[in-house]
């Protein structure tokens, strides 16, 4: 299998990184050229470019017909649906982080915050396609790094500041762990790319250990990324401490590249046996994976859910709620090695669009909220639903989203995620989700109740909503949604097509 | 000639140093240094497997050249935020970072 040496191909597949670098350079140049006055819109310039990004790359770049001209730019891309619907959710997720900032009152002029934010997006578009450990690890670092610089971007703040540290200490350690998983990797098998890997590995005759190993050591890079507990322990500080736009821009893109790679390269690199063509003497290692994203999975959820219940902190509790999604996202991606109808990857797909969608949203209201405020206490919420009925509104979809209510899109995606898991005979993980979403339902509904019941010292004083803020809430309000009643299909079948692209290993 | 065993030693004796260090050091630079140890290590790694099994393909050497610039690359933005911290705390001691908490 040689991989397509095509030059025109190979800069199709790299587009929109292209065209978001170009953007964040000039972004860049405005910054020094724009007088002081309009510096604000910049914010326009990154969030509407991005949006336009989006509209390019799904018009002039569609993958490839054919399996074999995907492996692009020497093996390092694969230009498949899969990478096109989550480049599509993650630069989504960078727009709207974009237009959110426009009204943060230390950000909002700053050229450099966005051009370093659009790089991060770069990196997590790039994770959505990476088809080789180098590419991979490239990408995971660059998402990485820019959002050490973002999360610590307030620099008097004690706050901002001490987020950043911790988070690039987490951080750090974790992607050198996974490093040398990758390195290990490397060496077993004399190959970078990981759908050749996957062939070399599953035919060597390599000591179960040693391969267990490296799986646990690049899964805990994963881990860390969508914040998996055991390495959660960043998620609540640097959720609460960031800047809100950038504590948007953690939950929408960063987590939807790293679900990505996370399902590519387990699927590529340690294949079910059936995958790789049921050759005699290949080993199958799937299920090494598939009961540690279990167990991740179990755990997540569970410990994620509790936890939020104490929260009085609204950034916190989205935080962990943001723990117990990465469970429920693991759960199907534990389900995407034994059906073969790719039901479990097109769920994590579909899951992860209306999370992006429903985090914009909420994210979105608590900057509103905090910036007319000054706070991020729940129990200040109170009465909001009289000062601003349509910003209470639009907090209540997306938390009755992430509780999985129905009109909201994130009924769907529970609702697939757990049919998928009782299609891989998982029963029993299906379960423990529907037992995780009751416990999710209290304190989401409290958000509500909080909201609409209780009396607020400020009756009458409405919240203060920018046109920025308009449109991106807009945005997401409307695909919040459609996605969960008359547009379900479409992006259902999206996502189908997606995760049949998983599961072709050329 | 020296077996390829022997560089993986060191390598996983440099890998283990390292996260000793992470695990053990309160203090936040020497924390980064530990960090730096552990890339190090799957550095050697990479190098001595492209050495000694694919001395034809450049795939592990190109690697290795990736890790060291995103190696420097992550050791700008860390100091950096250290930086911030010590001007505002006068301390570098990761224990003393605590504001947040659950």
């Amino acid at each position: 299998m040689d991989f397509s040496t095509d030059v025109q191909a190979s800069v199709l597949a790299v587009l929109p990184e292209i065209l978001m670098t170009i953007l964040a350079v000039a972004l860049l140049a405005l910054d020094v050229v724009w007088p002081d006055a309009r510096k604000r819109d910049l914010g326009y310039v990154a969030g509407v470019g991005l949006l336009a990004v989006i509209g390019v790359m799904l018009v002039l770049a569609p993958p490839p017909g054919e399996v074999s001209d995907q492996l692009l730019l020497g093996g390092m891309i694969r230009h498949d649906q899969l990478a096109q619907i989550f480049r599509a959710m993650v630069i989504l997720g960078g727009a709207l982080s974009c237009l959110v900032t426009m009204g943060v009152p230390r950000l909002q002029h700053r050229g450099d915050f966005y051009a370093v934010l659009i790089v991060a997006v770069v990196g997590a578009s790039l994770m959505s396609a990476a088809a080789d450990l180098i590419m991979a690890f490239i990408a995971l670092e660059m998402t990485s790094i820019t959002l050490y610089l973002l999360v610590g971007y307030l620099r008097g703040d004690v706050r901002s500041s001490e987020a950043g540290l911790k988070y690039f200490l987490f951080g750090a350690f974790t992607s050198a762990l996974t490093l040398y998983g990758l390195s290990l990797l490397y060496g077993f098998t004399g190959e970078t790319n990981i759908y050749r890997l996957g062939g070399v590995l599953g035919r060597s005759d390599l000591p179960d250990g040693a391969v267990a190993v490296s799986l646990a050591l690049v899964a805990v890079g994963f881990a860390f990324k969508i914040s998996a507990v055991p390495f959660h322990f960043w998620t609540p500080d640097v959720y609460e401490g960031a800047p809100t736009p950038i504590t948007t821009l953690l939950s929408t893109a960063s987590k939807a590249g790293s679900v990505a790679l996370l399902m590519r390269f387990f699927l590529a690199v340690f294949p079910p046996a059936g995958l790789l063509g049921a050759l005699e003497g290949v080993k199958d290692y799937s299920a090494l994976w598939v009961q540690l994203v279990a167990v991740l999975s179990v755990v997540s959820m569970t410990l994620g859910n509790v936890l939020a219940l104490v929260q009085t902190n609204i950034k916190r509790l989205l935080a962990y709620s943001t723990i117990a999604h990465a469970g429920y996202i693991l759960i199907g991606v534990a389900a995407i090695s034994t059906d073969k109808s790719a039901e479990g990857a097109a769920a994590v797909t579909f899951y992860m669009f209306m999370y992006v969608l429903t985090n914009a949203l909420a994210f979105g209201v608590v900057i509103l909220f905090a910036n007319a405020t000054g706070s991020e206490q729940i129990a200040d919420f109170a009465g909001l639903s009289r000062r601003s009925p349509w910003l209470a509104l639009a907090m209540t979809l997306a938390l009755l989203s992430l509780a999985g209510i129905p009109p909201a899109a994130g009924f769907v995606g529970k609702f697939l995620l757990f049919r998928a898991a009782v299609d891989a005979n998982m029963v029993w993980l299906a379960l423990v989700g529907i037992i995780n979403v009751i416990i999710g339902l209290y304190y989401y509904l409290i958000v509500v109740k909080v909201m609409y019941m209780e009396r607020g010292p400020e009756d009458g004083r409405p919240v203060r909503v920018d046109t920025p803020y308009v449109w991106a809430l807009g945005i997401a309000a409307a695909g919040v949604l459609l996605f969960g009643t008359i547009m379900v299909s479409p992006l259902v079948d999206w996502a189908t097509e997606a995760a049949r692209a998983l599961y072709i290993l050329l | 000639m020296v077996p390829l065993w022997m560089y993986l030693l060191v390598a996983a004796g440099l890998f283990s140093i390292g996260m000793y260090g992470v695990l053990a050091r309160r203090n936040a630079i020497a924390i980064l240094m530990s960090i730096e140890l552990m890339l190090n290590a799957a550095n050697i790694n990479l190098v001595a497997f492209w050495r000694y099994n694919q001395p034809a393909q450049v795939g592990g050497q190109v690697f290795a050249a990736f890790v060291f610039v995103v190696a420097a690359a992550e050791v700008a933005v860390g100091l950096a935020l250290i930086i911030n911290i010590y001007r505002q705390r006068r301390s570098v001691v990761a224990d003393d970072v605590d504001l947040l908490k659950w």
